[in-house]
């Protein structure tokens, strides 16, 4: 029991963290982009190809699987994912954006999604991989509890950096921006901001935290081309679930999500838990169509 | 003319390219002066507005502010060109707080000259500093109001461009928020500013360009207008071009 819980905050966390990118850009750029969890597997595998350059910059780092390769091949993830996230922009959304209507954009996003998978499955080939064969050791955290040290990584890691955001959200000029262009996009040009500019920051912060995603992902389970498509609904479970443009939404709407899919093994056969999410979001919407939370693009409209 | 502000010429302009709301608008704003632009519903009003904040994309005809261009100018560059635009509905930001709105509007500012600009703003309006901290989605619709507009005067804009700033308020609250316009009038900045609200507008102000299908059809010194038959003819039906045409400006 405390090890589903355990399992399911992690999944929730890593869910978390791409759910806050899927949740900034669909409250700004207004259109649900299904290439975001595709941005997850680029980091992913962006992190891989630095650390197999950077494999000589040394080994594990005390009881971690991993050592400063991965760390410096995650900064590396984070800036690639963020360039293949403008570049995307700059190609395909920006030109249909102001244009042409939701449905358009929608379709776009899945047409970048599939020519990311396949462009990851050229380069890197489908099989299953790793960072690293190093093998753990679980260590006893609680009676009946035990974590792997990279577990234990992933889930600071993962915390750090949605304290990180939301401070930069709370505290900054960038972050007071993001939070109007949410709301307001024309109000936010009136008030002197250039919306391009923010919107390119929205791109950078989104796809660096699906960057750390993918790679937390990676560390913790295993690397596959298919890990955002399996990721696509969970995301956008967690993201609908704590209203679009909510960042602390996102963060408990990715929680619910990954406990759900977690204790879900105790009722569901394991088969059905890819239905998991979709099952709370269509029970969540039933009672409250805007979210558990209202998010900024819902108090907009 | 000679010391016009806001000088706009021949504006076609619309939400989409084949279909233009404004058919060719002229006017012009001087120095100093607060001029009113009236006329009835989907007159243009608004959509003239945001031609001038760039916010509408204008096909045809020229704005110019002291001289210089601005008919292309980007939205978000109208601050520092010194011009001032307050919405007629959604003008503040619900979701922030009334501190943040502040914030926001200045945040084009070097970072101590943002904090007098809302010092200032808030020895103006007591009542927003009261709030600072709330969201500005609990504010009453005149407080809205003021936000808006100390929101709009932290660039110390040289044009406050205005959209119906009495719309949906008590008589209370338009009596303060119209007084807050005179004592701004007074204080040197021009003001072009759209109103259904017909009497009051014209009491306060210098000048009144009367709208109808998205062309200026009549305009004059405000005290004149309010007794104006063509003036009458246009808000209580009676719209034909041909009628009006020739006192266009
Ligand atoms: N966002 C928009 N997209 C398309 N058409 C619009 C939009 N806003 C206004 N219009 C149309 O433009 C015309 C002029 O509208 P505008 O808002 O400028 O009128 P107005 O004079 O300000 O009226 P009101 O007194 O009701 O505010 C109307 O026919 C309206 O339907
Ligand atoms: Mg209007």
């Amino acid at each position: 029991m405390l090890q589903a819980l355990a399992d399911g905050i992690l999944t929730g966390a890593i869910i978390a963290l791409g759910a806050i990118g899927l949740t900034l850009t669909m409250g700004i750029l207004r259109f649900a982009n299904f290439a975001h969890a595709e941005l997850i597997t680029w980091g992913a595998y962006m992190a891989l190809a630095a650390v197999s350059l950077l494999g000589p910059l040394g080994g594990p780092i005390g009881p971690f699987s991993f050592g400063l390769p991965l760390i410096l091949g995650t900064i590396a993830a984070m800036a690639l994912t963020s360039v293949l996230a403008l570049a995307i922009d700059g190609l395909v959304f920006r030109q249909l954006r102001g244009t042409s209507n939701h449905l358009t954009l929608v379709f776009a996003s899945f047409g970048v999604s599939l020519l990311v998978r396949m462009l990851i499955l050229l380069i890197f080939g489908g099989a299953a991989t790793y960072y690293s064969n190093t093998l753990q050791i679980a260590i006893p955290v609680a009676p009946g509890l035990r974590l792997m040290p990279d577990q234990l990584f992933a889930l600071g890691l993962a915390a750090v950096l949605v304290v990180a955001l939301y401070l930069f959200l709370q505290h900054t000029r960038l972050g007071l921006s993001m939070r109007a262009l949410a709301e307001n996009p024309d109000l936010t040009r009136v008030n002197g901001v250039s919306t391009a500019r923010v919107i390119r920051w929205t791109w950078i912060i989104g796809a660096s935290l699906a960057a750390v995603a993918g790679v937390l992902y990676g560390l913790t389970v295993q690397l596959r081309p298919e890990v955002g498509f399996h990721l696509i609904l969970p995301l956008f479970a967690a993201a609908i679930l704590g209203g679009v443009g909510n960042i602390p939404g996102a963060v408990i709407g990715g929680m619910i999500v990954g406990l759900a899919e977690s204790f879900a093994v105790f009722i569901l056969p394991p088969g059905y838990k890819m239905a998991v999410p979709f099952l709370i979001l269509l029970a969540v919407l039933y009672v409250r169509p805007t979210g558990l939370f209202a998010g900024t693009a819902g108090a907009a409209k | 003319m000679s010391d016009a502000l806001l000088t706009v010429s021949g504006v076609v302009a619309g939400y989409r390219r084949d279909l233009p709301i404004l058919h060719g608008i002229s006017l012009e704003v001087h120095r100093g002066e607060l001029v009113t632009i009236v006329g009835p519903n989907g007159a243009g009003k608004s959509t003239l507005i945001k031609a001038i904040a760039g916010l509408v994309p204008i096909s045809e005809g020229r704005v110019e502010l002291d001289g210089t261009d601005i008919t292309s100018l980007a939205t978000h560059k109208m601050g520092s060109a010194s011009v001032a635009y307050v919405p007629q509905t959604d003008n503040v930001f619900t979701t922030l707080t009334i501190d943040e709105n502040l914030r926001l509007g200045a945040a084009a500012l070097p970072r101590s000259l943002a904090k007098d600009r809302i010092a200032q703003a808030y020895k103006r309006f007591p009542a927003l500093r009261d709030h600072r901290d709330r969201k500005a989605r609990v504010l009453s619709g005149g407080q809205r109001q003021l936000l808006a507009f100390a929101r709009s005067l932290l660039t110390e804009p040289a044009l406050l461009m205005l959209d119906e700033p009495s719309a949906g308020l008590s008589p209370a609250a338009v009596s303060e928020v119209f007084g807050h316009l005179t004592d701004l009038s007074k204080d040197g900045i021009t003001i072009l500013m759209v109103e259904q609200n017909v009497k009051a507008a014209l009491a306060i102000s210098d000048r009144t360009y009367v709208f109808a299908e998205g062309e200026n059809r009549i305009d004059g010194p405000s005290g004149v207008l309010a007794d104006d038959p063509d003036m009458k003819a246009i808000y209580f039906g009676g719209t034909k071009r041909s009628t009006h045409a020739a006192s266009a400006g």
